[in-house]
């Protein structure tokens, strides 16, 4: 039987409310669950109204050269998500090795920290094939440790696989994000069965990072006990992106509930009815 | 002249020319971005001082639409 974590505000009587349940991540408290990526969007436009129907705080960046001489007037990104407003999560989406991602968050932290506020946290992933985009662990657990010590939040993009979670949480990472199936791919949860052995063992933060295609994708994910789910293709590649970025707001929220209530035990070929079985007309 | 590689591109710089003066020069003053400089770190505090030299590889960064 799967051992649910069992939350505070279910153990007092005031009912619940989505706002006593933050997410906390780093010792920094949040609202939202859903974090969302900032990248395939057809403008800024488009990108803005889709997180803020999402209602995600945390956004996800990535970090590129610049375009050196080419219409240095062109908007930023960070103008239309600005960090006082969102917590940026910086990443290192195409980087194959442990020294790219550890130099691009180095990077990373230099653009997004200010005089009062270093900016620490990062979401690290080092790439093993541009085929398929699953992480090289090796290098994973490599830049994790460089970059810990070096005082980074490091929330980690991950396989699937319990022991490497559990040694990335060693490492001393802020949060663990199992793939629940292939970046972009909206193939959905395919092993469910692993998510939950890495959820039971973890005592930081688990988020499904990459795989979900659509809102029952998110549920799932939640109800299985993940403390949030981290999407971008799924939103951006939707028909409507902004209408399936509430979706995925009301899927993270409703799956997060169903995890709380602990779902009913399931009873295999035998049915119960919900009617009384007494006092029928005729009886 | 000295040759300057910029976001992998070598460029013909001013002798002398330091982080700010090339930032300066491509219209960059003021934006969101970070610099390095043959791997190391140009901390935002030092672009008016860093000096550029011969052989050096610069990348300058900005953050774009990522998952």
């Amino acid at each position: 039987m799967h051992r649910r974590k069992l939350h505070p505000i279910i153990e007092n009587n005031t009912g619940f409310h989505t706002m006593n349940d933050p997410l906390v991540i780093a010792g920094k408290t949040y609202g939202s669950r859903l974090l969302v990526g900032t990248g395939k969007y057809k403008d800024f436009a488009e990108t803005r109204g889709a997180i803020d129907a999402s209602g995600a705080e945390i956004v996800t960046v990535a970090i590129r050269r610049t375009n050196i001489g080419q219409n240095p007037d062109e908007p930023n990104l960070l103008d239309v998500l600005p960090p006082d407003r969102f917590t940026i999560l910086p990443n290192t989406a195409g980087c194959y090795t442990a020294d790219d991602a550890v130099r691009t968050l180095r990077l990373a932290r230099e653009l997004l920290s200010t005089e009062a506020r270093r900016h620490d946290l990062c979401k690290l992933e080092v790439l093993g094939d541009p085929s398929n985009l699953f992480p090289n662990m090796p290098e994973t657990l490599k830049a994790a440790e460089i970059l810990v010590k070096d005082g980074f939040d490091v929330m980690v993009y991950c396989a699937d696989d319990p022991i490497q979670a559990r040694m990335l949480e060693d490492i001393g990472c802020a949060a663990v994000m199992p793939l629940a199936s292939l970046i972009g791919s909206g193939m959905g949860i395919l092993n469910p069965w692993n998510l939950r052995l890495i959820i039971d063992n973890a005592k930081v933060p688990v988020l499904v990072d990459a795989g979900v295609g659509t809102a029952s994708d998110a549920a799932i994910a939640m109800e299985l006990g993940c403390d949030g789910v981290l999407m971008n293709t799924a939103i951006a590649g939707a028909g409507q992106p902004v209408l399936m970025a509430s979706a995925m707001k009301k899927a993270v929220e409703a799956g997060r509930e169903a995890f709380l209530a602990g779902r009913m035990p399931r009873k295999f070929y035998s049915a119960d009815p919900s009617s009384p079985t007494q006092g029928l007309i005729g009886s | 002249m000295i040759q300057v590689i910029v976001n992998g591109q070598p460029q013909a710089l001013a002798p002398g020319l330091t982080v700010l003066g090339l930032l300066e020069a491509r219209g960059l003053v003021g934006k969101r971005l970070a610099v390095e400089r043959n791997g190391d770190i140009v901390p935002k505090a030092r672009h008016a001082e860093v000096q550029l030299a011969e052989g050096d590889r610069v990348e300058i960064v900005v953050a774009v639409g990522g998952g």
